[in-house]
């Protein structure tokens, strides 16, 4: 049984924060997991939290993009948190741009980009 | 004819007017060198390669690399190293080494078949010389501009902050792999440490943009994005805009400006900031 990734609930949004460099297996688990309590608790949006993370490889940065795909299927937006900069330049030399996945600098600016999308549809 | 033989005789035509012959080295090649180096100077650099000159071959020395010549090697390393730093050409410093050949042709001149054949025996001795110098005298050369290139990479990406989640780069220069490498890591470190949300690439100063360039720049954008920042280039005169058009680059999804007012004044405005102007001006 491999290790499992917390999902906090803060409102409408889900919080994922990842402490440590990730396993194959954990991240299908986390795939699973996160569309799960999407649906349990009509979540809104998405958070992930990746500021701990110092490696990333490719099977990584593919599942950010098809966790934030899964996540627009059920109507949340994802927001992916605190890349480190060698992170961007691996994923950008892998030509992996994540098309489709907002980013923001850290938790807080997250959560806010969220706040004014859901602002905006609510207007 | 053995070697030891030979030797002996190199000593006898370098000493055989002792002083006079160092003397005259010092003339000819400060002749050559103007009043660069003074002339105390040269003459101590010269009268201690002629006296380290005449011991290394007192002890038969025949080979440049034997041991009896290290303190002579030491010596011509030293002064090529400092004619390389004070920009010396090449043919200066090596003009040191081969002076002294044209300083003995006169006593030649006198001197008997037997001299002849040890003037070639010296000749080829300073031939080696001379290209000791010069190899030395390169290696100085590649080290200084290694160390120059370096510094250079330092001084020349400077990361400003304009506003408070504003960060500029103004970029200097002709843009490499090594120099980008170097400015996407300073720019994607900037935006962590100041928690900047708007990056802005000013490329006024860089004279010319081919694939290669316009490749790294869109690299640096798009890790930026990932990292959740946007990036605005700026400073694009219109010769490089034709460029970029002629060459087929696309920067599609990224804001462009002809200026960096016009670039900080979009960055403003998508954090959130209004410019007003007062019709009356300072209040």
């Amino acid at each position: 049984m491999s290790e499992r990734i917390p999902i906090l609930r803060i409102g409408e949004n889900l919080v994922v924060s990842v402490q440590f460099d990730l396993e194959d297996q954990t991240v299908l688990n986390l795939q699973e997991d996160l569309a799960d309590q999407i649906v349990a608790h009509s979540a809104r949006g998405v958070v992930i939290d990746i500021s701990a993370l110092e490696i990333v490889d490719s099977f990584v940065g593919r599942m950010l993009a098809t966790v934030a795909s899964i996540s627009r299927v059920l109507d949340a937006r994802t927001v992916v948190v605190g890349m480190r900069p060698a992170v961007a330049i691996t994923l950008v030399e892998l030509g992996l741009s994540l098309g489709g996945v907002s980013t923001a600098l850290d938790l807080e600016k997250g959560l806010a980009k969220l706040r004014a999308s859901s602002d905006a549809a609510q207007r | 004819m053995s070697e030891q033989a030979d030797a002996v005789d190199l000593v006898d035509l370098l000493s055989v007017e002792g002083e006079d012959l160092a003397a005259a080295w010092v003339r000819e090649v400060s002749g050559s060198l103007g009043r660069r180096v003074s002339a105390a100077e040269l003459e101590r650099e010269l009268r201690e390669l002629y006296e380290a000159l005449v011991e290394a071959l007192r002890q038969d020395a025949v080979d440049v690399h034997s041991e009896q010549m290290s303190e002579v090697r030491a010596l011509l390393t030293e002064l090529s190293r400092s004619r390389a730093r004070k920009g010396f050409s090449p043919t200066e410093t090596a003009i040191s080494v081969f002076a002294l050949k044209r300083v003995l042709e006169p006593v030649l001149r006198k001197g008997s078949s037997e001299s002849v054949h040890a003037y070639l025996q010296l000749s080829r001795l300073l031939d080696e010389l001379g290209l000791f110098t010069i190899e030395t005298y390169t290696q100085t050369r590649d080290a200084l501009i290694t160390a120059q290139a370096e510094q250079l990479l330092e001084l020349s990406t400077p990361v400003v902050r304009l506003w408070d989640g504003v960060i500029a780069v103004p970029l200097v220069g002709t843009l490499d792999s090594a120099r980008t490498q170097v400015v996407m890591e300073k720019l994607l470190q900037a935006l962590v440490d100041t928690g900047s949300e708007q990056a802005i690439i000013d490329i006024t100063g860089v004279p010319a943009v081919d694939t290669q360039v316009a490749q790294h720049l869109l690299k640096t954008i798009v890790a930026a994005r990932l990292m959740g920042a946007e990036c605005t280039v700026s400073g694009i005169s219109p010769q490089i805009a034709q460029t970029i058009v002629a060459l087929g680059i696309e920067f599609e999804g990224i804001a462009t400006k002809a200026s960096l007012a016009d670039a900080l004044k979009l960055a403003l405005r998508r954090s959130g900031v209004d410019l007003v102007a007062h019709r009356d001006g300072l209040r």
